[in-house]
């Protein structure tokens, strides 16, 4: 184990898995000489050279129809978006072509491609590039989703993603570049796909969060530990596919669920869940499922209004109450 | 905009459903806020329903003679001319109503020994807007009653008791809470719901099935069978699902004492020889006997409370009263602090008025020791259960002439049995002996009795 940042991890995932898989190659904007814009693939240029770490053009749509032509013929490609707002350029190839060719040439091309990049509410980043993109990619057959809160899960996650033989939106959070956490150093550490993770063990309701509303919630756990309310947490990880068997585990045993999504409520991500979780754990439910989302409006440059715009602690801690029976009176 | 929702009111910690015995207003009568609408008879008492709006009676959806959960619509109050329909229509299936959880929230945060009495509310607050403000308190609608009242409800059969009724309105409830209903044999339409708008959650269920009494398996058996099941009086009810909370749960064990009444009889006497003083019974110089050692012995006047022992300073002290249909035991307050004369007109007083159920509902909560009295049907010894949250109950049997071992021989006294049950979680045997040697010792020498 060693002590590193969410983007460290990151980085040393794209390395061992550059050194592990010659067919495994970075490309994008910025990724090369500039070392990313984030500085994700830092002293990977100069480790593994231009045939491997690609510079590319200010053009979403060409260098990621390159990463998918590459993928059909047998490469590993690592597409960086520098954003992952700017994937809406290139929504086209990964939705017409990445995610269906596997399905239209009768199983003779598969499309090993990693897209990856920062989305998500970050520091005043403004209304077009504070998208939760995963919306877009998640209601997609064909594409895997991956949202990876800790650095742990960054490491092991995208090696799973470079490694797996379908295209994985793989969305990372410029909040969480620096968070530090312990991660394994072997080599062939991964996590799987499709594996949601139990943050905080709890009794009385599971809330489901990723990314930033993660960590919210557990700060809204802390607050209401001090009122005799146990939260579980359960991050899914990856969204497409998503893990329900780890989820509804943690929904009958608590019988009660909130939901947070930093992104517009509607037809989110919080509404797939909700909707999961009444369908199939409809008998355990003591309280109807609540979702927490992100006010439906372009996200405002001006910081007061950014915090409004972004599920709080106090929203989640409100909500937790009323799905326990516990709002104002303080009687459960 | 004065439509008023008459809800049927909470009047005791144990209250779930009340009876109108009869409605003092009628269809179409003028009612001020603040007068009586109706008397409703709850569990332990007949208590007077008032009016919390102004306007006419326009409408009374639950009839004399008849039940309803409490929270449950019964009437309405509005001006003449004013659409009521949507709320008559409401009953029993209304929507957002916090007030279950109002109720339940004031009721928890009362002492225990100050049950909510019905009370005058600013009618403003009590007058729902059409658009269902979510402040209005009083829209407590609770799982829909047996037979909840339908919108045309002058035809609808009249229920009788809490039993279910086919056809009732379908209740709001959790899924998991029906599923837990379901498994533990609950009848989820005699739950009152605590969620939003009277949902029935898991806890409201898990409170009622700890109740043992299933009250929906009381019907009428055929004529000509070989028995008759007879529905459990609201009082039967309640006795049938505290005591087993007492026996059950409360370690309990006895300690006897025979005490020698030949002095405290003619000191009896002699005080009831006297003109213009009430007759003391036995009874009242028990009482008197157990405050004043109860002050001695504060280990004996307290209560458990899970985490702690509540040791009271003052005795309150429940007297038990035989019924017809069950018992009660009203609360003689601050007994140390009372003349025997006192104890007397007062026990005779509570005594009387829970014989024609008139109590007031403080006068049914917050003893702190009880007494249960069996000799005057010539009981010469019986062991009571405690009445939680109390510590302790003096069973008291009949004062009896015997013969008795004197110093000269043989002689005839007169000598009462008398058995304290004590919760052991309280109190030890030998503490429980100490007390009863006090009690005996001011009964045997009873001028104690009046110093």
């Amino acid at each position: 184990m060693s002590v590193m940042t969410y983007r460290e991890a990151l980085n040393h995932a794209l390395r061992e898995e550059l050194a592990r898989d010659e067919r495994v190659f970075v490309i994008g904007e910025e990724v090369g000489l500039y070392e990313g814009a984030y500085k994700v693939t830092q002293g990977l240029l100069k480790e593994f050279g231009p045939r491997r770490i690609v510079d590319t053009p200010i053009a979403e749509s060409g260098f990621t129809g390159v990463g998918i032509g590459a993928a059909m013929v047998g490469l590993r490609p690592v597409v960086e978006m520098m954003t992952f707002n700017f994937a809406l350029l290139a929504l086209d190839q990964i939705v017409n072509s990445a995610a269906k060719l596997n399905y239209m040439s009768g199983g003779q091309f598969n499309v090993p491609i990693v897209i990856r990049g920062p989305g998500g509410p970050a520091h005043q980043l403004a209304a077009q590039h504070s998208q939760s993109m995963e919306v877009y990619f998640y209601h997609v057959p064909g594409l895997k989703v991956v949202r990876p809160s800790t650095p742990a899960d960054a490491k092991g996650l995208l090696k799973s993603a470079i490694r797996d033989d379908n295209p994985v939106i793989f969305i990372e959070s410029e909040t969480l570049y620096n968070v530090k956490g312990e991660v394994p150093d072997d080599a062939d550490f991964t996590i799987p796909l499709g594996q949601a993770a139990v943050r905080r063990e709890g009794s009385d309701v599971t809330v489901i969060a990723y990314m930033g509303m993660m960590y919210r919630a557990m700060e809204a756990a802390e607050d209401l530990a001090k009122d005799g309310i146990s939260v579980e947490i359960v991050d899914p990880r990856t969204l497409q596919p998503l893990d329900s068997p780890t989820i509804l585990a943690s929904v009958r045993k608590t019988h009660r669920a909130v939901v947070v999504e930093a992104g517009a409520g509607f037809a989110g991500m919080g509404s797939e869940l909700s909707a999961v979780i009444t369908e199939q754990a409809f008998d355990d439910l003591d309280a109807p499922v609540e979702r927490v989302t992100g006010v439906p409006a372009p996200m405002p440059y001006a910081r007061n209004l950014e915090k409004a715009k972004t599920p709080s602690k106090e929203r989640i801690v409100e909500a937790v109450r009323r799905v326990c029976y516990a709002n104002g009176t303080g009687s459960r | 905009m004065a439509v008023t929702r008459v809800v049927m009111p909470k009047l005791s910690e144990q209250m779930e459903t009340g009876k109108i015995i009869k409605w003092l207003k009628q269809e179409g009568d003028r009612v001020q806020s603040g007068d009586i609408l109706a008397e409703v008879e709850t569990d332990k008492a007949d208590v007077e329903m008032e009016a919390f709006g102004t306007g006419q009676l326009r409408k009374i959806l639950v009839p004399a003679g008849n039940a309803a959960p409490v929270g449950t619509l019964i009437g309405v109050i509005a001006e003449p001319g004013e659409d009521i329909a949507s709320v008559v229509g409401q009953a029993g299936g209304d929507a957002a109503a916090p007030a279950p959880k109002a109720v339940a929230a004031e009721m928890a945060s009362r002492p225990a020994e100050v049950p909510p009495q019905p009370r005058r509310e600013d009618p403003a607050a009590r007058t729902p807007s059409p658009s269902a403000g979510p402040a209005a308190p009083d829209r407590p609608v609770v799982a829909p009653p047996p037979a909840a009242p339908a919108p045309r409800p002058s035809t609808a059969a009249p229920t009788v008791g809490p039993g279910p009724s086919p056809g009732a309105e379908r209740v709001k409830a959790s899924p998991l809470a029906r599923k837990i209903a379901a498994q533990s044999g609950v009848d989820l339409r005699l739950v009152q719901g605590s969620g939003p708008g009277g949902r029935v959650v898991r806890r409201d269920v898990e409170a009622a099935s700890a109740t043992p009494a299933d009250r929906s398996a009381a019907s009428a058996a055929p004529v000509g069978a070989e028995f008759e099941d007879r529905p459990l009086s609201q009082m039967r009810a309640v006795i049938a699902r505290r005591m087993p909370l007492s026996k059950a749960p409360v370690p309990h064990f006895y300690v006897s004492s025979e005490i020698a009444m030949d002095r405290a009889w003619t000191l009896r006497e002699e005080l009831n020889g006297l003109e213009g003083q009430p007759k003391i019974s036995v009874n009242d110089f028990v009482v008197r006997a157990c405050a004043l050692a109860l002050l001695q012995h504060p280990g004996v006047n307290a209560s458990f409370q899970g985490e702690s022992i509540r040791v009271f300073h003052r005795a309150h002290i429940g007297i038990a009263v035989a019924l017809e249909d069950g018992l009660i035991t009203p609360v003689l307050r601050d007994a140390d602090t009372k003349s025997i004369a006192r104890i007397a007109a007062e026990a005779r007083d509570l005594a009387e008025r829970a014989r024609v159920r008139k109590l007031r509902v403080p006068e049914l909560s917050g003893a702190t020791f009880s007494i249960s009295n069996l000799g005057m049907l010539d009981v010469t010894e019986f062991s009571a259960i405690i009445n939680p949250p109390e510590g302790a109950i003096l069973a008291v049997g009949a004062v009896r002439t015997v013969p008795v071992v004197t110093a000269d021989g043989l002689g005839v006294g007169r000598r009462m049995m008398v058995t304290l049950s004590c919760d052991h979680r309280v109190m030890d045997g030998a503490m429980g002996a100490r007390f009863l040697q006090d009690v005996k010792r001011l009964l045997e020498e009873p001028l104690r009795l009046l110093v």
